[in-house]
């Protein structure tokens, strides 16, 4: 059973999102606003956040931006539109993934599984690596599903983390971004690559000392993402 | 090449037709002035002739006996020649019907008539003629007596000289006339090209008008000067271009409207089928489940499954309004298409029933998600069409930087009737065909994608049978 938080300003579309859920198994709550959103977060807090983004009030980027102040929650922002722009900057926000409404529940829990999932499906157990692997300043514990930089601890969204970790589990190893969209967010082969786009971004933007001339997360240009070298 | 010859045509014509006129008129000039002037030049010779011999013949004609003889009449012969001087008249006198009788030798071969006209006539007669290819002028000059006028005499005296000096004097003339009228109508060469150009630069700008508005330029006008016709045909042009922009704004001011009407009548339909499509699982549950009624469950079922067409017919509702309002973009990555194309078959399960010919490792840089729309759209197209046992072929290769891919369908083919119409918007082949099997936006969604990343897509029908897509698209787009 997953407790999840769903932030729609439409009843009918939160009362069908909140019904097909409870079929399969979930506790929805919903609210119509991105303040009542946010005070439902910090009352207590939910396994994953389902966030339209057009609301009255508040908007959703903004909500989204909010949320990952505190907490490192997974957001699956439900789009509307399926106007490019609103995705990528809610993936810049810090979603973690996207649905374009209409979607079926099948289609909406498929997406929040995968969001949840700890690691990606092709990423070696914990039991393959585990002492915490160090990177230059980066100290990758995946064990408990840690991240340092220089001493701290960085907080990643979980696809971030997820991406980082599949990285690094293969350093110095070029990947697709079609690649990746299938094994870290398990989308088809032909999904969204912006997605990868965007969460590159973001984790760079953590881990790097200079995000624009990155040195873990490297862009290879006409084929992908790749970890290292430094 | 062709306005070349146009231009250079309508130019050549109007200094044809401008040299033609001045050698006309320069022809017509010169004629004329060679008629009055050989004509007067004549007539002076002839009238200087008439008069001397009149003179000669006054004072010497007093002389003769009133029935002079033969030797009379030679001596006045001989006597007249002598006095003819620098004209080299040959004389002959005749009486009453006599044979001419000249100073010496034969006759002076008088033109044939004059003799018999001369002895009826009172007044002195001439007529020109030719000897030995040489112009002459004969005179006949029937004497009256001073004291009798009116009462011809009998005696008529003829002479005879050569107009070879007037004919050079004539010839010269058509020489002078000749030598100006060439350099007249050379020269006017200068002011047809001159006209022509006058007459040709309205033209050309209205030329380069029509055709910058023919390339889309509606905005288009040129400039009219002065009151001609080319002024009033460059008025019309501009009357007509502003009516045509202002028609055209109208139509894309139209279109544009019914465009953002579709894309927010799709936007609207998104939101009450989000809330439906979040429960197709639950009643395909329940209906699957059996604790319904039959009908009940049937309904069930036909609202799921009406719920995910509707759903599925709004998104490509929404995808044509993307490309229709210039929003669709590229997400350009470099792709392995074999790779590409087997992940697409396999996600519809369609491998089993269409064969791949893909050479290993062909790569192109292309928007993955798009590409995979079309090829879904056109291996499902092809599948449906191909009936049941449908096999469709697909094959790709590079032709010249070009990724050209083909879907082969052993199905009926398309009608020829259709072929221009399969990418049509809700265009269905077969009328009988039920809804069900497409949203009616799928080949038109495919040409749209394949239009964004600078190629095509074309629809024919195999020699062997079976309809044939070409998707023909730059390995780098631009």
């Amino acid at each position: 059973m997953t407790r999840v938080l769903l932030i729609e300003d439409d009843p009918a579309v939160r009362r069908g999102v909140t019904l097909g859920l409870r079929r399969r198994g979930h506790e929805t709550e919903a609210v119509a606003t991105g303040e009542d959103g946010l005070e439902a977060l910090a009352a207590s807090p939910p396994d994953l956040v389902l966030l339209d983004l057009m609301l009255p009030g508040m908007s959703g980027l903004e909500v989204c931006r909010r949320i990952r102040e505190t907490s490192q929650v997974p957001v699956v922002v439900l789009s509307a539109r399926g106007d490019d722009i609103d995705v990528v900057v809610g993936l810049e926000a810090g979603a973690d993934d996207y649905i374009v409404k209409p979607s079926s529940d099948e289609v909406i829990e498929a997406r929040m599984r995968a969001v949840m999932r700890r690691l990606a499906p092709s990423q070696p157990g914990p039991a393959a690596g585990a002492e915490p692997t160090v990177h230059g300043d980066l100290e990758i514990d995946r064990l408990a599903l840690r991240v340092c930089r220089s001493g701290t601890e960085v907080t990643l969204a979980p696809s971030e983390l997820k991406l980082l970790l599949f990285l690094s589990a293969w350093p110095e190893r070029t990947f697709s971004r079609q690649q990746l969209l299938e094994q870290v967010w398990e989308h088809s082969y032909y999904g969204d690559a912006r997605l990868v786009d965007a969460c590159v971004m973001r984790v760079r933007s953590k881990i790097e000392e200079d995000p624009r001339h990155p040195r873990h997360i490297q862009t290879v240009r006409g084929f992908g993402y790749r970890f290292g070298p430094l | 090449m062709r306005r070349r010859l146009l231009t250079s045509g309508l130019r050549t014509r109007l200094v044809v037709t401008f040299v033609l006129v001045a050698a006309l008129s320069a022809l017509t000039t010169a004629a004329l002035t060679f008629q009055q002037a050989r004509t007067a030049i004549l007539a002076r010779a002839q009238d200087n002739a008439v008069r001397d011999l009149r003179a000669q013949v006054a004072s010497l004609a007093p002389d003769l006996p009133a029935r002079p003889t033969e030797a009379d009449l030679r001596g006045l012969a001989l006597q007249l020649d002598r006095a003819g001087g620098a004209r080299d008249w040959r004389v002959a006198a005749a009486y009453r019907h006599g044979t001419p009788v000249s100073a010496r030798g034969p006759g002076p071969g008088l033109p044939a008539g004059l003799e018999d006209r001369a002895a009826r006539a009172t007044t002195a007669l001439v007529q020109r003629y030719h000897r030995d290819g040489r112009p002459r002028l004969a005179v006949a000059l029937p004497v009256v007596p001073a004291d009798h006028p009116g009462r011809p005499s009998g005696l008529v005296v003829y002479a005879t000289f050569s107009l070879t000096a007037q004919e050079q004097d004539v010839t010269s003339l058509v020489r002078a006339a000749r030598a100006g009228a060439l350099p007249v109508v050379l020269a006017s060469l200068i002011p047809a090209l001159l006209a022509a150009r006058r007459v040709l630069r309205p033209v050309r700008r209205l030329r380069s008008a029509a055709e910058s508005m023919a390339t889309g330029d509606l905005d288009t006008r040129i400039e009219v000067t002065g009151h001609d016709e080319l002024a009033d045909l460059g008025g019309a042009f501009n009357t007509m271009a502003a009516t045509l922009q202002e028609d055209a704004a109208t139509l894309r001011a139209m279109e544009a409207r019914a465009r953002r009407f579709a894309a927010d009548v799709s936007h609207e339909l998104r939101t009450p089928l989000a809330a439906m499509t979040a429960v197709t699982g639950l009643l395909d549950d329940d209906a699957a489940a059996g604790h319904l009624g039959p009908e009940t469950s049937e309904a069930i079922t036909l609202v799921a499954d009406e719920t995910r067409k509707l759903a599925h017919l709004v998104e490509d509702l929404m995808e044509i309004s993307r490309f229709d309002a210039g929003a669709a973009r590229l997400d350009l990555d470099e792709i392995d298409l074999g790779e590409l194309l087997h992940k697409t078959l396999a996600l519809r399960h369609w491998q089993d029933r269409v064969t791949v010919d893909v050479p290993g490792g062909l790569r192109a840089r292309l928007d993955p998600r798009r590409i995979d729309v079309v090829l879904a759209n056109l291996t499902g197209n092809a599948l449906r069409h191909g009936g049941p046992g449908a096999r469709v072929r697909i094959r790709a290769r590079t032709e010249a930087e070009r990724l050209v891919l083909t879907v082969h369908d052993n199905g009926p083919g398309i009608a020829e009737d259709m072929l221009p119409h399969v990418f049509d918007r809700f265009t269905k082949g077969d009328t009988a065909r039920t809804r069900s099997e497409g949203s009616g936006l799928g080949l038109a969604i495919a040409a749209e994608n394949a239009r964004l990343h600078g190629g095509t897509l074309t629809a024919a029908n195999s020699p062997e049978g079976g309809a044939v897509f070409t998707l023909t698209l730059p390995r780098e787009p631009a």
